[in-house]
């Protein structure tokens, strides 16, 4: 493959380099219309772009050709297989073509590997044969277009320019991926799982879909409370309540301090000292919370007479306060930078002292701004997983007590997806489920976090 | 007490809670940053014996001027045995296993490369560094209170009364480790280490910038130079503002969903970890470069035009590369977060036990940060030290990195 894509790069520079040349040649008797070079990157491009269209459709096709082809060789061996079998079959036959023998096949495995590699030693060859095939047929063309009035420049301008706007519409495709890729599998999740039992459950079990699945039987009775978000969603908002409760009034004080008190030299220093809080990887946070956070919580509980988790929400919740902080100390301290000085000078004109100007003026004010920063927060809280996954528990517990162990919307989702993952099973396919929830939530939460701060910006611009 | 002074009190108190929110969150930097220095430079450290072994051609089976092969392939286990017999005669076969505990498990790979390194030991005597089991290793570094009681821990005291002795013969000693950074993951704290991880992380974030520079940066053109305001440009935004919001774990759904399971690309492998994050990081390489291109003043633009130039030209020729210092600064900050993120690696399967450094990107790694979680769930002790260690590796390369962007932007910054 990697040879492949060289063969391309060198075939394409000579395009542009017999391109140039050509026009060089012609414009030894006219004068051409555009330069030299812009006939050598017409030729450039005429090479590079089908065959990488082609070359992707041929990446992308061969996965599924090769399965239909084994499919069609081997009929009379697989037709005796069920659905999970031939899947395992075509891994083990496709990690045996790779070399990874353990020297226990059998034939049919052997025969497998052997139909594999043959394929790819095609399909290697068909892209050699359509690299050089566009060369040879781009070469023609650019070769026949070439003439002293024929504007390369403004040909190759309008390629570019397609490119260019084509690379700015795949932040749309990274959306609709994004959305696709969770509804197609939460389809699937909801034909084992009813949508409302799934929404408006309040038991958190999936291990039952694990016992069923031995049976190939889905009992759906079984399945109607194992997948309940409730207590998901509970773990996950009393979480993110704690952690508020750390983030918003230290992030918001110091914002304040910060913006209307501190010297340009403390300011200077400690902005961005608080900003390392955010640079710093969530694994890291995950890692101090369950490490340090959490048992000297449940040391100091005992020592109050106290009964808490070592997994309590209490020590992931404070620990993401930490974090947050920063999101809200910076967000909040635009907005009251943004505040216009006038505000500030008509109060101390009415003889208001400072702190009376910041709560009664500034803040009010200010508040549509703060609030956005705030909703922002929520939804990085929300969403955070790290730090859930190391320090909050997997039992799921209907409680909004920060003391015993809880789980989170994304705690579930790492244990779903992570070790086996088989996407027959509702027990995987409800990842995908609760990734859709987590989408919408803060996808709500930032549309109305923009919508406010939008709106509040207007107000003083 | 009268108003104004209620007042004057009541203005002392705000500005109190001001710096005292200020001072908490600088304490929970320092906190942070002193707690994991303190547990964590020690695993730059290990504990070694110092041993004196006999490589006798005879037990090793070796001819004179053994060639490497042949050492390679030799066994040293009856050496081990032997020396292990005579240094300890006084004691009884289940105390010489005991004692055994005290090493590394696998001290024959290392009297094996110590062999293959200096080839001219063999048939003599001489001292070597063996590696100390992970629960000396933690006593002898004091992590470890060795007060317990016995069947809490896991070296007894017949084992700990032969460490002492070793103490006292100065046999023991702290060196600097370095096979924490050259070999990969191991199931032994005392043998881990990060190369298989650092290099996984550097093929993912290699792979992130190649895909993610270019195209964000076209993608910025675009939308800054060539758009016209309409109803797909306002969508395209919007899109970009809202990927930037996505949770990273949403990031590996899709890279779970899409990737592996829709155009099958090969799982656990550093190119799909590098476009999932790609993904990621393009809004804010985005959000950068379109900032750096409004910042350009028209006036350069007015002038390539007044020159002939095409817009085409003038964009790419002009007012790009005087774009480029912003846009890098705001990748190198992308790319640095990038570097950190761990949930969507989970996802696509970037977290398992690997213990081959990977030489391409189509092979299986893990990540820094994935290694570090994979540490962090280790029940054994020798593991906290060492994901700690990772933990200050990765941090001092995100300070460094931030560092070299500040001064990026300080130095080729301009002011219009």
């Amino acid at each position: 493959m990697f040879y492949s894509v060289l063969t391309l790069f060198v075939l394409s520079f000579i395009g542009f380099y017999l391109g140039k040349r050509k026009s060089i040649k012609l414009s030894q008797n006219i004068k051409l219309a555009s330069l030299p070079s812009y006939y050598g990157y017409l030729a450039m491009l005429y090479i590079l772009i089908p065959t990488l269209i082609a070359w992707f459709v041929l990446l992308v096709g061969e996965n599924f050709v090769l399965e239909k082809y084994l499919f069609l060789i081997l009929k009379e061996f697989l037709i005796s297989m069920s659905g999970s079998e031939v899947q395992l079959f075509f891994i083990k036959i496709k990690n045996l073509s790779e070399g990874a023998s353990f020297g226990n096949e059998s034939d049919l495995e052997l025969l497998g590997a052997q139909k594999i590699i043959q394929f790819k030693n095609l399909f290697l060859l068909l892209t050699y044969l359509v690299i050089f095939l566009v060369t040879a047929i781009a070469l023609y063309l650019v070769n026949k277009k070439i003439s002293p009035t024929f504007k390369s420049q403004r040909d190759v301008e309008k390629i570019v320019n397609l490119f260019i706007q084509l690379c700015s519409y795949i932040a749309i495709l990274i959306t609709v991926g994004i959305f696709l890729s969770l509804v197609f599998e939460t389809i699937n999740f909801f034909g084992y799982v009813n949508p409302l039992d799934f929404l408006f459950g309040i038991n958190w079990n999936p291990n039952k879909a694990f016992v069923i699945d031995s049976s190939d039987v889905i009992d759906k009775d079984i399945l109607k409370d194992a997948f309940g978000i409730i207590p998901l969603m509970t773990g996950t908002l009393l979480v993110a309540f704690l952690a508020m409760l750390v983030s918003i009034p230290l992030g918001l004080m110091s914002a304040i301090y910060l913006a209307e008190y501190a010297p340009k030299r403390i300011r200077d220093i400690s902005k961005p000292v608080i900003e390392i809080l955010a640079g710093i990887p969530t694994v890291v946070y995950g890692f101090f919370a369950a490490l340090v956070v959490a048992p000297k919580i449940a040391d100091l509980g005992e020592y109050i007479g106290l009964d808490v988790s070592s997994e309590s929400a209490l020590a992931a919740g404070l620990t993401m306060g930490v974090m947050i902080i920063p999101f809200v100390s910076s967000l909040s301290d635009d907005v009251i930078g943004a505040v216009p000085q006038s505000l500030r000078d008509g109060s101390y004109a009415l003889g208001a002292t400072k702190s009376e100007t910041i709560i009664k003026v500034i803040l009010p004010s200010a508040l549509p701004g703060i609030i956005g920063s705030f909703l922002l927060a929520i939804s990085r809280a929300i969403g955070e997983t790290m730090i859930v996954v190391m320090a909050a528990s997997l039992q799921a517990n209907l409680t909004i007590n920060p003391l015993e162990p809880t789980t989170t919307i994304t705690t579930q989702i790492v244990t779903a997806l992570t070790g086996d993952t088989e996407f027959d099973n509702p027990k995987t396919l409800v990842a995908f489920a609760l990734g859709l929830t987590l989408f919408f939530a803060t996808l709500l939460l930032n549309y109305f976090a923009l919508r406010t701060v939008k709106k509040y910006r207007e107000q003083y611009d | 007490m009268t108003n104004l002074a209620k007042r004057k009190k009541a203005e002392l108190r705000f500005r109190f809670y001001g710096i005292f929110s200020v001072f908490l969150s600088l304490l929970f930097v320092a906190i942070l940053i002193f707690n994991i220095c303190s547990s964590g430079i020690g695993g730059f450290y290990k504990t070694i014996f110092l041993t004196s072994i006999h490589f006798d051609q005879k037990l090793l089976n070796l001819e004179d001027n053994a060639s490497e092969e042949q050492i390679r392939n030799a066994s040293f286990r009856k050496l081990i045995k032997n020396s292990f017999d005579e240094s300890f005669k006084d004691y009884s076969k289940d105390e010489i296993k005991q004692i055994k505990k005290l090493f590394y498990r696998k001290i024959d790979i290392e009297l094996k490369n110590f062999l293959i390194n200096n080839p001219e030991f063999l048939n003599k005597t001489t001292k070597v560094e063996l590696t100390a089991s992970t629960h000396i290793d933690q006593i002898h570094k004091g992590n470890f209170d060795r007060t317990v009681q016995e069947k809490h821990r896991k070296v007894n005291n017949f084992q700990l009364e032969i460490y002492d002795k070793f103490v006292e013969d100065q046999k023991v000693k702290k060196v600097w480790n370095s096979t924490y950074f050259t070999s990969g993951d191991s199931r032994d704290p005392e043998a881990a280490g990060v190369a298989s991880s650092v290099k996984g992380s550097v093929f993912t974030i290699l792979i992130c910038f190649l895909l993610s520079f270019p195209i964000a940066i076209f993608a910025s053109i675009y939308l800054q130079e060539f758009a016209k305001a309409g109803k797909i440009t306002d969508l395209i935004e919007i899109n970009i503002n809202n990927l930037a919001a996505v949770p990273s774990i949403i990031f590996g759904l899709l890279g779970l969903g899409i990737l592996l399971n829709f155009f099958g690309l090969p799982r656990s492998t550093a190119l799909v970890g590098g476009i999932v994050l790609s993904f990621m990081t393009l809004p804010t390489i985005i959000v950068a470069c379109r900032s750096s291109l409004r910042a350009v003043p028209p006036s350069i633009r007015e002038a390539a035009l007044a020159l002939g130039a095409t817009k085409n030209q003038v964009v790419f020729h002009h007012v790009l590369p005087l774009a480029m210092p912003g846009t890098l600064t705001g990748t190198i900050i992308g790319l640095a977060r990038a570097i950190g993120e761990t949930a969507p690696l989970l996802m696509i399967g970037m977290v398992a036990f690997i213990m081959d450094i990977p030489s391409n990107p189509l092979e299986p790694a893990v990540g820094m940060p994935a290694q570090i979680y994979l540490w962090s769930e280790s029940s054994e002790r020798g593991f906290i030290e060492k994901t700690s260690s990772a933990i200050i590796l990765l941090l001092m390369f995100l300070i460094v990195v931030n560092f070299v962007s500040v001064y990026f932007r300080k130095k080729y910054e301009k002011k219009w």
